[in-house]
Order: C-alpha cells, then structure tokens, then sequence
C-alpha cells in the first residue's frame, strides 16, 4: 500500500514529536520541544497565507499578541476558563483580521508588505501602552487552565514541562493535519490559483479578494492559537510577542523551511528556534550567524530548504 | 503659535532624515525592484564610523567623509555578494535577505564596536536659534540643508548627467536599457553605492541629535520604508513628501495628543493613506500584463 504524502507528512511529524523525548537529557529539552511546537503552529498558518496564496504579511505577531493576552486578560475580566479564552482570542484574531483584511489585502507585494506591518505595530503599541490593562512593558501573568491538575486526578503526573510538550505537540499535528487537508480541498486549490496568476485565477471565475481574506483569517486564527500556547505554558507575557521582530522571525522560519510545505516550514521553526539556544555560547555572534542563515539559505535555496533539499535528493535518485 | 511652530521645525528635522532613508530605498527599489531593509543600517554605519574615526583622532570632516565612503562600498558588497546573486527571486525571499542582512551588519558593529551609544560634536555649536518663538539647534539647520542638497544634487545628476539618465532608463525598463546599450550591472552597483552613500550621510548629520549605535537601524528602516510608501514607491518625489510628511504627523501627535502614539499616528495616516490610494500618494498606476 502506498501511503499519500500527506498522512506520510502527519506520520513523520507525529513520530518525531513522539519519540524525540526518549533522548531528551534533561526538562529544558521539553521546554525548547514546545517552543518549536508555539511557533511551528503560527508558522503553519502562514503556509496557508504565503506558501498557498503567496500573499505576505509582516505583522502576523499583532495576531501572536491577541491570542496571547486573551489568555491573560479574559481569564480576569470575564471569569474565562484560560483554554476558552484561548477560543475567545482566535474569535476575535479571525474577526480583526476579517475587517482589516478587506482593505489591506487589495494592496500587494511590498505594499501588502508595509500595511500589514503597520497593523502589527499598531496592535504592540496598544499593548505596551495601555498599562492599566495589559501592565505594559513589565507584561502580566497568565493564570494555569488546570489542565495538567485535571491529568493528574485521572493518574497521569506529567511533568510541567513534559506536559506542555505534549500539549503544544498535539495542537500542532492538529492544525498540520487541517492545513495539509485545506491543500487538497476546493479553497487550497483557488487559494494556489491565485498565487500563479491573480488574473488568469479571477477568468475562471474563483472570488480571488474572498479567498484571500480567506487565507488571511486561517492565518489569523493559526497565530492567535499559537499566542495563546504560549501564554498559557509561560504563564507571563509580554508585548513582545507582538513586536516587529517576531512577525519578522515567523515569517522567516515559513520561508526559510519551504513556504510551500506544512513540513518544511515547521522545519524552519525547529531551526530558528533551536539557533539562538544553540548560539548563547557564542552570544557575541548570535545576530551574525542568524543574519548569515537567513541570507544563505534565501541566496542558494530559493525555495527553502526541506524542498530544495528533497529536489537535489530525488534527483539524484533518477 | 510658538508651540506648533516648535513642533513643525522638530517634525521637519526628523522628516528630512527620514526622507533621506526613504530616498534610499526609492533609489535601490528603481534599480532593482528590490526594497533594501538594510538601508536603516547604512545610517548607523556612517554615524558609527565617523564616532570611531574621530574618536581615533581625525578631523571631523575627514571622518565623515570616509564614514561615506566606506558606507558606500559596505552597499556595493551586500549588492554583488547577496543582490546580484538572488535576482528574481520572489519578494518574500528578498526580504529576507535584505532584513537577513541588516541583522548580519548590526551583529558584526556590536562586535567591532560596541553597544554603547555615541555621539560626536555638532557641526557649529549647540547654542540654540530662536525662531519665531521656537527655538532649533544648528544642527537641525545642517539635518534639513544636507538633505536639501542632496535632493538637488540628485535632481541634477538625474536629469543632466548621461550616467543620471541611464540609471532613469533602467529603473523604467530593464530590458529595454539593455537593448540600447545600457550596463544595467553596472547601474545597480552604482545605485547601491549612491544609495549606502545618502544613507552614511543622513546618519553623520543626526548622529549629534539622536545619538548613533548599533541597534538605531531598525526604527530608521521601518519609518523611512513607511515614508517611501506613503510617498509611492520608486519616485524621489514620493520619498522627500512621504518622509516630510511623516515627521510633521509624528511631531504634531506627540505635541498635542500622545507621545506614546506617536508612531502610531503615522502607521494609521499610512493605512488610511493606502486604502484610499494603494499606489500612495506620487505612485504610477499599474496595469498588470497578462
């Protein structure tokens, strides 16, 4: 029997999450496991908006933040379970990125570029000066979903980190499974037809400014999500999430993996997580190697680096 | 009065710089259709290199100009080793590169300099002039004229000059520039050194005001990628209002409404900016070809 790519690409993906723990030497391992898992999540998203419809954002952290403070705020304000806030938070990521999609999604290219930018910006700024709700620059914490305790009273004692780890790596072979499906289904097919050709897409009669915002939303929702996972295992946050930087680093990690594939831009994440941990040795050249990655890897791997490396692979097996 | 005539000057002070970047981006994109996140490093760099050089015992002028000058061939490096090397590839990956190497050129000051900020003398003083009711340093003075010569200078060189126009003729169409004859190669180097050149100056002019270190670079790019925006991308025009413009809202916010919002003033006055023209304000419409 020959297995689809994708159930290969779920398989891998779910085997890997699995089974990495067993060489784990100590809890930071789970720590860093579930960071790439946050951001692998957000990335995800970002396939769906760049690799599928090749439309680029450069604010997608202003989403990250949503998520992120929802967990923080809703539990407070509103009496929220953190995990229904969370739910709440991708609710109201969908809903901004519904309204500001409309108008900003008619730009492109660098265009497209600068107002999502700016939409981003707007989101951080709001959440690093509105103190007396978010706590500002010094962040606020996020209460626990009491989901582990829930574990624990039906005999499964997990680790913090341990169960993070495995939370976050559920919720990411989840939302790879829905964006793997979404390739396949009538929406990824138009959302790929728009990428090739906006006009020659619009001729045979696909909505392409509905299928974008389409995109955008999805996209929305995968970095609320991600925000909120990270929220909830930090249990603090930061306006950090939502700064210039972090939409810059997500949309890095997407194309330096491969932005056509699920699988390689999660890849990307595992890489760009994983450096700067690797680096804090040489914390000096920290910023020199990332630099040097990120224009490597875009110079001589156009189209990342998972799916210029299995072209040269397959290649080389004919 | 005297206060908004305050913050007018302060506004075109910053605007003037941030035009001068914007005008950087503007130059580079018309060469090569690649818009050079790494421009706000070209800033820092000439306001570093002239503290280091002058610190070393060098008269003022001869630093900066070989804070110019050494801007400059960093521009031509990132053009042969990273542009040139990358040509159609699609925009995301440019802009990656571009920011890649931004982080790269900031990383390399740290550890070649430091983290620290620095500033050098002002040109003439730091008395301040009053001006009707306001009062300005002369080194605003030098930020807005420096900036006007330079508008001039390239108005000139692009309008007059053989070497002006065939850069002109290439923004316009590539290929076409070719056909007549027109080293294109030789054009993106030479833009990419103009470009580093405007950029190292902007940061010699400011760098008594604001201060200069390693990390000054991104705040720059993203303010004057926003103005050359605002102004349409490509026109020099676009790049001197959008820029202008820019300082003048953020100045005004910060007087009358927030000083915390005053970034955000110029993001919304952008959004709304392009949702009513996506071009921006001086662009050229686009027919797509299919």
């Amino acid at each position: 029997m020959r297995l689809s790519s994708k159930t290969t690409t779920l398989l891998a993906l779910a085997a890997l999450i699995a089974l990495a723990p067993l060489f784990f030497p100590s809890s930071y391992y789970f720590r860093v496991g579930s960071l790439i898992f946050v951001n692998g999540l957000a990335v995800t998203g970002l396939v769906v908006l760049t690799g599928y419809a090749g439309q680029i954002s450069l604010g997608h952290a202003g989403f990250v933040g949503i998520g992120a403070y929802a967990c923080a705020l809703a539990p407070v304000h509103l009496g929220l379970n953190p995990i229904a806030a969370a739910v709440v938070g991708a609710a109201l990521s969908g809903g901004i990125a519904w309204l500001v999609g409309r108008p900003i999604l008619r730009l492109k290219g660098y265009y497209l570029a600068v107002a999502s930018l700016g939409f981003g910006a707007l989101v951080s700024m709001v959440l690093a000066n509105e103190a007396q709700v978010t706590g500002g620059p010094d962040g606020m914490t996020v209460p626990d979903p009491g989901l582990r305790a829930l574990l624990k009273s039906a005999g499964l004692d997990l680790s913090n980190s341990a169960f993070w780890y495995a939370f976050s790596g559920i919720v990411l072979v989840i939302g790879a499974w829905l964006a793997l499906n979404l390739y396949h289904s009538p929406t990824g097919r138009a959302l790929r037809a728009l990428h090739g050709s906006e006009v020659a897409a619009r001729t045979v009669g696909v909505d392409v400014a509905g299928f974008k915002l389409r995109a955008f939303v999805i996209s929305a929702f995968y970095a609320s999500l991600s925000g909120s996972l990270l929220a909830l295992q930090n249990k603090f946050i930061t306006p950090d999430v939502a700064g210039y930087m972090h939409s810059i680093e997500l949309v890095t990690m997407t194309v330096l993996g491969g932005a056509g594939s699920v699988l390689g831009a999660i890849c990307g994440a595992m890489i760009l997580t994983t450096l700067p941990q690797v680096l804090t040795v040489f914390q000096e050249y920290e910023q020199v190697m990332l630099g040097l990655v990120m224009m490597l890897v875009m110079i001589f791997m156009r189209d990342g680096l998972l799916p210029s490396l299995s072209r040269k692979i397959r290649g080389r097996g004919k | 009065m005297p206060e908004l005539m305050q913050f007018l000057l302060s506004g075109v002070t910053v605007g003037a710089v941030y035009a001068l970047v914007a005008l950087g981006f503007t130059i580079i994109y018309n060469a090569s259709d690649v818009v050079n996140f790494a421009q706000g490093e070209f800033v820092m760099l000439g306001g570093m290199f002239t503290v280091f050089a002058f610190e070393a015992g060098l008269p003022l002028p001869l630093a900066a100009l070989l804070a110019i000058i050494a801007t400059a061939a960093i521009g031509v490096a990132l053009n042969k080793l990273a542009i040139e090397p990358a040509r159609g590839a699609p925009v995301v990956s440019l802009i990656i590169i571009t920011i890649g190497a931004s982080i790269l050129i900031r990383g390399l000051t740290q550890i070649a300099f430091d983290k620290q900020l620095h500033r050098f003398p002002a040109f003439s003083g730091d008395a301040p002039i009053q001006i009707v009711g306001a009062t300005m340093l002369p080194q605003s003075l030098w930020v807005i004229a420096g900036a006007l010569a330079i508008f001039v200078g390239l108005w000139l060189f692009f309008t007059r000059t053989l070497t002006g126009r065939a850069v002109l003729a290439t923004a316009n169409n590539r290929i076409a520039a070719q056909l007549v004859g027109i080293n294109t190669k030789y054009v993106m180097t030479l833009s990419f050194a103009l470009s580093a050149a405007i950029g190292a100056l902007a940061g010699v002019l400011v760098t008594p005001i604001t201060l200069t270190g390693y990390d000054i670079g991104i705040a720059l790019a993203l303010k004057g990628f926003a103005a050359a925006m605002l102004g349409g991308m490509g026109n020099p025009k676009g790049a001197l209002v959008g820029g202008l413009l820019l300082g003048v809202i953020e100045a005004l916010t910060a007087g009358y409404l927030s000083s915390q919002y005053k970034d955000a003033a110029a993001f919304v006055i952008i959004l709304a900016v392009l949702f009513a023209m996506p071009q921006g304000l001086f662009g050229r419409q686009s027919t797509d070809r299919v």
